[in-house]
């Protein structure tokens, strides 16, 4: 098991976020997190990734516990994190960004650093015709990109993406799924949180459904999809949305 | 206005001394500000602690007349490294003690000022106990001469040391912002604290950081303000501390180049005030700038931020 979270309870002041989240991801799986707003799932990411700390529970990384492990050190221990609203830093320019994202590389580390730039602006072509223009005059895509591109430039062991798809035209949405399946593809663990269920679970090997800070559900992703609670709560309900959703799913699968 | 025109160019010389010297504690102030959000009011004392530092220094060498050649160079960089070292050491201290222990238990902004309000105080009582009140006189180290003129203006080589030094470490202070991995947190950092953390930022240790860098330049400041105007005082921080207070917000606070730009200025507006009015008006003209310029661009001359302007 490469993740584990075990009965993880997170406060902010006096009001429970997560009351007693248990979850695992293991080597090589896309695992996705589903939910309502103020499920708790943006709070479950920021938890791993070490800065909220833990009221109780423990989150354990490749063996080690790391609950009480620093935020910055879980990076270099390999998590990092594409955080929601994409936490693009404005002043910077694109290049920078990406470098910010190798911030934690160093040593020998740095000697791929050069191919991992590259490797980025394959996956994200737009990117490299953006280079030098400043973050916070990126459109919604391209920053959705680049906080992408910036979190593998970690070379992370398991990849945190808050919500790749909020805010973009469909027609983006699915070419950054078709980006995660590649990342994926070349190795990268990766758990996803996602409002857009249909496409993350048609995505995903297997899937947590989060309410009110607890896991009420845990499956195969593909079973989730054909379940009918599910579909009504988390799929929008309506027949046809979810029937255009499933056969995306079967098409990618 | 007659005044004006024939203290033109003497106005300009002193104008951008005093401003450099202003421009170089500002620089504390903003780079604070960009990483925390907060006026570390005791900036002043660092200041203050870093004359004499660089006092003491002169004390401890025994150098109490003029010197000249290699003499002069060595007693000028001993001071330098005295007073940076005193400023940079209580900047940190001031952190660990005033600021990070209210931090860690996540207090509000109003607290952090309150404490720094208090090691303020408690900064100008400690060596106001120790020294005594007066003004504390610093020997002449350096004959003061007139280098060259620009029209009417005399420049001595005290101004000019004063002047250079702060061009000088404002391009390296960009440099290292801009150029090194440290420097690269505090911008970040700056931008977006909590994401900075997801790109494996320690966080304090860029606060350590620019409250080290804040200090230093404080105590470039403070052996630049002792060689200048020979002397100082448990209260030489205040006034000083709020002209590059000023300077920083006229520049937009957060701007590395704004405090400079801010701290020019202000000196210049100053000068050419005093000598136009009377000297007995200079802080009142500094402060109507302030007011007038930040009727028209809030966020100051440069706006905000170690963000926007990239340093
Ligand atoms: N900074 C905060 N201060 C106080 N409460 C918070 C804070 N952040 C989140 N919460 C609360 O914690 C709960 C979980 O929030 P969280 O952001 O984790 O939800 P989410 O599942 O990511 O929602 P969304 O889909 O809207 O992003 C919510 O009830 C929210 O109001
Ligand atoms: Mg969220």
């Amino acid at each position: 098991m490469l993740l584990e979270l075990k009965d993880v309870h997170v406060h902010y002041g006096k009001v429970e976020a997560l009351k007693g989240i248990s979850i695992t991801v293991d080597e090589g799986e896309i695992v996705t997190l589903i939910g309502a707003n103020g499920a708790g799932k943006t709070t479950t990411l920021k938890t791993i990734s070490g800065v909220r700390p833990v009221t109780s529970g423990s989150v354990t990384f490749r063996g080690d516990n790391i609950t009480s492990l620093p935020g910055h050190r879980r990076v270099e221990r390999g998590l990092s994190q594409a955080p929601e609203g994409r936490g693009i830093f404005p002043g910077m320019t694109v290049v920078e960004n990406l470098e910010m994202g190798a911030y934690a590389r160093r040593g020998s580390q740095r000697k791929e650093v050069p191919a991992d730039f590259e490797r980025v602006y394959q996956l994200f072509p737009r990117l490299a015709e953006r280079r030098s223009q400043m973050g916070g005059t990126l459109s919604g895509g391209e920053q959705q990109m680049l906080a992408i591109g910036r979190a593998l430039m970690a070379r992370p062991q398991v990849l945190l993406l808050d919500e790749p798809s909020m805010g973009l035209a469909p027609k983006l949405v699915s070419q950054i799924f078709q980006i995660i399946r590649e990342i994926s593809a070349q190795g990268t663990t990766i758990l996803l949180v996602e409002q857009n269920a249909v496409q993350a679970l048609s995505l995903a090997h297997r899937a947590y459904v989060l309410e009110s800070g607890l896991v009420v559900r845990s499956a195969d992703a593909h079973s989730l999809l054909d379940d009918e609670s599910v579909r009504a709560a988390y799929l929008g309900g309506a027949v046809g949305s979810g029937g255009s959703g499933g056969s995306g799913g079967s098409g990618g699968s | 206005m007659h005044n004006l025109i024939r203290e033109f160019w003497p106005s300009t010389v002193d104008g951008l001394t005093l401003g450099s010297i202003y421009a170089l504690i500002a620089l504390g102030y903003t780079l604070v500000y960009g990483v925390l959000r907060l006026i570390n009011f005791a900036h002043s004392e660092v200041f203050m602690v870093g004359t004499l530092g660089s006092l003491f220094m002169l004390h401890a060498i025994g150098v109490n007349s003029p010197q000249t050649g290699f003499a002069l160079v060595g007693v000028l960089l001993l001071m330098l490294l005295a007073a940076m070292a005193v400023s940079g050491i209580t900047a940190v201290l001031l952190e660990r003690i005033a600021y990070r222990p209210l931090r860690r238990r996540g207090a509000g902004r109003l607290a952090a000022l309150i404490s720094a309000i208090g090691a303020s105080f408690f900064l100008q009582e400690v060596v106001a106990l120790r020294y005594g009140r007066d003004l504390i006189a610093f020997p002449r180290v350096m004959k003061k001469v007139t280098l060259f003129k620009i029209g009417a203006g005399d420049v001595r080589n005290d101004k000019l040391i004063v002047f250079v030094a702060a061009i000088v470490l404002m391009f390296v202070l960009e440099r290292f912002v801009n150029g090194t991995r440290l420097g690269r947190g505090i911008r970040a950092t700056a931008q977006d604290a909590e994401t900075a953390v997801l790109m494996g930022v320690n966080i304090d240790r860029v606060v350590v950081a620019t409250f080290v860098l804040g200090g230093l330049m404080a105590g470039v400041a403070a052996m630049l303000y002792g060689l200048r105007f020979e002397n100082t005082q448990y209260i030489a921080g205040f006034v000083p501390g709020i002209k590059a207070f000023t300077a920083a917000v006229l520049g937009g606070i957060g701007n590395l180049r704004g405090a400079l730009l801010g701290g020019l200025l202000l000196g210049l507006v100053e000068s050419y005030g005093a000598s136009f009015f009377g000297s007995q008006w200079l802080d009142v003209v500094a402060f109507a700038v302030l007011v007038i310029v930040l009727m028209f661009r809030p966020t100051g001359l440069l706006g905000e931020a170690l963000s926007r302007a990239r340093a």
